[in-house]
């Protein structure tokens, strides 16, 4: 069992949704965070007083996979959360130990 | 009883009321979300303890004969409002005293309000409310006599009333308060910045504004109020009032077509919080001169107070005090902007009916202008530094550094201004009855110590 996690930018989420639904994912989980990566943040004005905002808007999706359709799981990721430009974000796999469902106490593989 | 009059002033005092709560949001919003509460209670407390002053010895300060050389009302005069509940319109007609007194409540209210803005986020409310008391009894109360309480004859010219000094022996215009309200709060709010210090962090880290909703919210609110405020201060349902209207009007929108386009060239952006900021520093300067100048004429005085109050706001971080919310850059130099303005923009075809420097009436209304204007910011300056400086010295006016890092809505208040999350920060209700006994409080004087982060009591979390 494997565990995709993609940082993505907010926008791009309907399509890596859509994406993954082809890829017959059935469940996945969105958290709004904020970070940066090489591209920084930007700068906001207030009375003429200029800040620095660094840290950037994002979403984070996480989806539970089965070992073999992971890789297409990320590629598909990558490939609908990709506009080219800086700050289009991360996507990694890790492995995950034990699963369980809760409504039904299912174990391992069984529970995704 | 002239029921127009009584009908307009009324509306006005109510539209001047709404000011302060409108003046609790836009400085509410400006403010970063752990102090949105405390920022906002600033203004609903000096609400709350001026309408008591006010009606207990404040108008009567203000509004009462005066006790020599135009400095003060006879404190006694109207004590309580006691004599002013019989109507004496019946006879003489126009407006019952009463009608007069709900209105010019609601300006000393706003002054001191405005106050609060210089010294956001590190005031313990306590102190605060002390200094309420305080400055409007000594700094707002007297001021208010010298510019807005005129001296008045009867049929035969015989006195009836004497009046404070500005208005009536220096004659300077300032129909609504540049300087009793504007200069006066905008020297108070230096001074008191000045005594309370810099935030912490002030000048490096982010303190920009939480939510420009409300600030937005909040000016529409005192755009709104401030046509009672300046209109109603015709103090009668007239062509003064209708003349005072449109010039607010006009003059407001040009100061923010101003502070827009000074973002603009500046900064390279116009901004929302520069909009309604703009729309405060107009209104501001058209305060004093709205039944002096022509409706061009108040095109020009806003414009030229939007782009001042726009470049002035950058002068604390170049001086280096923390006026957090700009009451100097924006009703100070606005203040001065109107009330000086008047000696040069002044047309006698409007209903004050005397001519400017511009309109060929000379300096001699210019120098009553100035000296007016700083007359006022040096008494508001020098009685609020010692007010400030005393409640420093005696109760302590600021909160200490770890409770401003914490947030002072929760510390002061304990309350937090938002709850946006689905887990509403955990817990549950603990009944009153199943707290163990409190701590002791630390040693000090406890009304004002506020020194405790508000937090359960070990072992009673669900």
């Amino acid at each position: 069992m494997k565990l995709v996690t993609g940082i993505v930018k907010p926008f791009k989420l309907d399509d890596v949704k859509t994406a993954l639904e082809l890829h017959g994912v059935e469940g996945l989980t969105v958290t709004e965070v904020q970070g940066y990566g090489r591209q920084r943040g930007h700068t906001e004005v207030y009375r003429g007083a200029e800040y620095q905002v660094d840290f950037v808007p994002k979403v984070k999706i996480e989806v539970l996979v089965s070992d073999e359709r992971s890789t297409a799981v990320l590629e598909a990721l990558v490939e609908a959360a990709r506009t080219g430009q800086i700050g289009d974000g991360k996507v990694w796999i890790t492995d995950i130990e034990d699963l369980a469902r809760v409504r039904t106490g299912e174990r391992g593989p069984d529970a995704i | 009883m002239d029921t127009g009059d009584t009908a307009w002033i009324l509306t006005s005092a109510a539209l001047v009321l709404l000011m302060t709560p409108g003046l609790a949001l836009f400085y509410g919003g400006m403010v970063r979300v752990k102090s949105v509460l405390n920022m906002m209670m600033m203004s609903f407390g000096a609400l709350a303890m001026i309408s008591v002053l006010w009606v207990l010895y404040g108008y009567s300060v203000s509004f009462g004969n005066d006790i020599g050389a135009g400095l003060l009302g006879d404190p006694t005069e109207f004590l309580g409002l006691a004599g002013l509940m019989e109507d004496t319109t019946s006879e003489a007609g126009g407006l019952p005293t009463m009608a007069f007194v709900g209105f010019q409540a609601g300006f000393a209210i706003i002054t001191t309000a405005l106050i609060s803005g210089a010294i956001a986020e590190r005031a313990k409310f306590g102190a605060w409310m002390v200094f309420v008391g305080i400055w409007v009894t000594i700094v707002y109360f007297p001021v208010a006599h010298w510019v807005f309480d005129f001296t008045l004859t009867d049929d035969d010219g015989v006195v009836t009333h004497v009046g404070g000094w500005i208005a009536n022996n220096l004659g300077a215009i300032d129909l609504a308060g540049g300087t009793a309200v504007h200069i006066n709060a905008g020297a108070a709010g230096l001074a008191l910045a000045l005594v309370l210090g810099k935030r912490t962090g002030f000048g490096g880290e982010a303190m920009r504004p939480h939510n420009l909703p409300l600030v937005m919210i909040g000016a529409g609110l005192l755009w709104f109020g401030w046509f009672g405020f300046n209109a109603g201060s015709a103090v009668a349902a007239n062509n003064t009032a209708a003349v005072a209207w449109v010039n607010t009007f006009v003059a407001t929108g040009a100061a923010c077509l101003g502070w827009l386009l000074v973002e603009k060239l500046r900064d390279g952006h116009s901004t929302s919080l520069g909009g309604a900021s703009g729309v405060v520093a107009g209104l501001v300067a058209i305060t004093p001169a709205c039944s002096a100048v022509s409706p061009v004429g108040a095109i020009g005085l806003g414009a030229v107070s939007g782009a001042l109050c726009a470049l002035a706001v950058g002068l604390k971080y170049r001086f280096g005090y923390d006026d957090s919310l700009d009451v100097v850059g924006v009703h100070l130099v606005g203040g001065l902007v109107g009330t000086i303005g008047v000696g040069f923009l002044a047309t006698a075809a409007a209903p004050a009916g005397i001519d400017g420097l511009l309109y060929g009436g000379g300096a001699d209304q210019l120098w009553r202008q100035v000296v007016g204007a700083f007359a006022v910011l040096v008494v508001s300056f020098v009685a609020t530094y010692l007010i400030g400086f005393l409640i420093e010295k005696t109760m302590g006016f600021r909160i200490n550094q770890d409770d401003e890092l914490a947030g002072i809505d929760n510390v002061v208040h304990a309350e937090t201004g938002y709850d946006f999350s689905a887990l509403g920060g955990g817990g549950s209700h603990v009944p009153e009855s199943a707290l163990p006994a409190r701590p002791p409080r630390p040693a000090g004087p406890s009304l004002f110590a506020e020194s405790t982060p508000h937090r359960s009591p070990e072992g009673t979390s669900a």
